[in-house]
């Protein structure tokens, strides 16, 4: 048994399709082009292709020996950080620049945070040759100016979006807001686990396959599944791509580690599965983070890929069947947790993936020895130099 | 089949051969008190419907306009409690049909089967989600028809026949026909297939056929109006609000736009 959402993209309570009516009959045919799609071996032989010789999989699983001799327990990185662009963002615009070609539109338009998403999709759509603008908060244009550059190197444009708090949760309103009014040629490619089905359901099985080779790569090495499974949460994609795979093995652990910001007792976190409530945001219900009278709150996370007041439906699910636990990390903790790891294994993570380590370093001691643990490296840090700079010259 | 204030007022203008005007409103911009009076001095204009937005913080159906107001409004405190106190406030002076238009977040964590409740009790006639396509509405409807409150669908101009039947049967009181692909705003013309669109929407159903989304002059009122049963106004209405600097000019101004765009 695997997970899949019923006819209207449910995951239990979690999911649907909320949006206005301009935008139903394009997620119909979306889902009817996708759904062909899964069934098509060429389609399949061309992404595995583009995901083989242009984004470099498959990624390696690396047993990190000096941090696993630190923290006392047997660590692997799914080394997603080695993929083109740097994260595992471009596992999904691959194959979403693929759909887009079947439906035979000439526009994408994507909505970013840290900027990966971003640069992810404008990558694919020069590659491909479609027109293409990404809508960014203005207060992530200024922290991920590194990202904004990539991606006007490459051909987009890129959109500063000043409502709200400027970062992810408005770009994703003012892109939902162009494709309204230009969804006859344009391919919204969502970069996450979030929006109306199909795109949970779709950008999960993308991403899958990071925990499909992970799976593969521990058996292999260890001839054995892992104890736990350990990913950050924003909207969820990496840690869904993860986990997914291993669902029917009941024995491996999931962990989501969200963004806990100055601490989730304050009002400045991202931590939507602890301390959010069931809503409907960007075209699903899922857990958000809302005020009593159902206003989206403003989320905080150093790391602007965090930094959304919601999170996927799927990883709703998990919460609410008690599969997955979720964990939560502040950003000062996640910035000990990228220097740990640049120190003992000389990888630089993003901001994001910080979270991550940062959870195993104060979790580690509660685990047996020698516990096996598959941790996703989502991405790869030069975005964030000049935000750890600062923050350390302080 | 509902019955309440939209149904008589629909009945009535179709009596006396006229269209139906609706003015839009963001309910608490600028602020709790100049709503009452926004309502009052439109329905010494002449308008037959009224409708009030509840704000919601990301509004991904509105355009910049009414996104602004939306969140000036919030700011001054706006929630459902104040939204349902102003419509009772309203209803204790006036007949006019109230429409409540909101997203679906805040209908839902207020609570479906006490929204329905409480809005009844307040005296609101109508109510529109436009990020709540009939796939998702059945638990809101059920309990909005219970208290003989309408749910007015939108369809757009490129939902398909199929749909448009569809939506046809479960929209009450109206239908709101958007008239382009877009967000809300003004605009300079109104979308190419708006007659085409408007007459199947007609073919299949009875009731009542309003457009709304863009329609911000007198030319646009009547082109719709050789088609449809009504228009929908609400950033052009907006605007003159912002640019009012005092009640007075206000007032005139008002006026002075009811008249030219009623003026058919």
């Amino acid at each position: 048994m695997t997970v899949i959402p019923d006819k209207n993209g449910y995951f239990g309570n979690f999911g649907g399709r909320y949006v206005p009516e301009t935008l139903m009959s394009a997620l119909k045919s979306l889902e009817a082009v996708y759904s062909e799609s899964q069934k098509s071996a060429r389609f399949n032989k061309t992404l595995n292709y583009y995901l083989k010789e242009f984004a470099g999989r498959v990624t390696p699983l690396y047993f990190a020996s000096r941090l696993s001799k630190y923290l006392g327990i047997k660590v692997y990185l799914k080394r997603e950080d080695l993929l083109h662009t740097g994260a595992h963002k471009i596992n999904n615009t691959l194959a979403q620049a693929l759909l887009c070609l079947r439906m035979k539109k000439k526009r994408v338009i994507a909505e970013t945070g840290a900027g990966q998403h971003g640069v992810a999709t404008a990558v694919v759509a020069a590659q491909f040759g479609l027109d293409c603008e990404i809508f960014m908060g203005e207060e992530d244009i200024a922290r991920q100016s590194l990202n904004v550059f990539r991606m006007r190197l490459l051909g987009a444009k890129v959109t500063g979006v000043s409502s709200g708090s400027k970062t992810l949760k408005d770009a994703t309103n003012e892109a939902m807001r162009d494709w309204v009014c230009t969804v006859k040629n344009t391919h919204y490619i969502i970069g996450s686990v979030v929006g109306p089905h199909p795109y949970p359901l779709m950008v999960r099985n993308f991403q899958s396959v990071i925990g499909q080779e992970a799976r593969k790569q521990i058996l292999r090495t260890e001839n054995r599944l892992p104890d736990y499974l350990v990913a950050c949460v924003g909207g969820g994609s990496n840690a869904i791509g993860l986990f997914h795979p291993f669902y029917n093995d009941k024995k491996v652990k999931f962990i989501g580690v969200e963004a806990a910001g100055y601490g989730i007792n304050t009002h400045k976190h991202a931590a939507t599965l602890i301390k959010g409530s069931p809503g409907v945001l960007h075209g699903s219900k899922s857990y958000l983070l809302q005020t009593n009278d159902g206003q989206i709150e403003i989320a905080h996370s150093i790391s602007a890929g965090l930094d959304y007041p919601g999170i996927g439906p799927e990883h709703s699910f998990y919460k609410k069947t008690k599969r997955a636990k979720y964990v939560s990390v502040k950003d000062g903790e996640a910035v000990d947790g990228l220097k740990l790891l640049s120190v003992t294994e000389g990888i630089i993570p993003a901001l994001e993936t910080a979270h991550a380590i940062a959870y195993l370093k104060k979790a580690a001691k509660k685990m047996k020895k020698n516990s096996l643990v598959v941790l996703c490296l989502s991405g790869r840090g030069d975005k964030d130099m000049t935000i750890i700079s600062e923050l350390l010259k302080k | 089949m509902i019955e309440n204030r939209i149904t008589k007022k629909n009945t009535q203008l179709l009596r006396d051969k006229k269209k139906a005007f609706v003015a839009y409103l963001s309910a608490g911009f600028p602020d709790f008190d100049s709503t009452y009076e926004l309502v009052d001095m439109l329905i010494h204009n002449k308008v037959d419907f009224i409708e009030l937005g509840m704000p919601f913080s990301d509004p991904v159906a509105d355009g910049p306009i009414i996104q602004q107001s939306s969140a000036k409004a919030l700011q001054k405190g706006m929630n459902m409690i104040k939204y349902l106190k102003l419509i009772k406030m309203i209803r204790m002076k006036f007949d006019v049909p109230l429409i409540m238009m909101s997203y679906y977040n805040p209908i839902f964590k207020y609570g479906i089967e006490k929204f329905a409740r409480n809005a009844a009790i307040a005296g609101l006639d109508g109510v529109i989600v436009p990020d709540l396509p009939p796939e998702e509405s059945a638990a809101l409807n059920k309990a909005l028809s219970r208290k003989s409150i309408s749910q007015i669908f939108l369809i757009s101009p490129l939902t398909s026949p199929e749909r448009i039947k569809k939506i046809s049967k479960i929209s009450s009181g109206f239908i709101y026909y958007v008239s382009l692909a877009g967000v809300t705003g003004t605009r300079n013309t109104l979308g190419k297939n708006l007659s085409k669109q408007v007459g199947r929407i007609k073919k299949a159903t009875k009731t009542p056929v309003f457009v709304g989304f863009g329609v911000s002059k007198p030319e646009h009122v009547k082109k719709v109006n050789k088609v449809a049963d009504g228009v929908i106004v609400g950033s052009a209405i907006i605007k003159i609000i912002n640019k009012s600097i005092n009640k007075q000019q206000l007032k005139i101004e008002i006026s002075r736009f009811m008249r030219l765009m009623q003026n058919n």
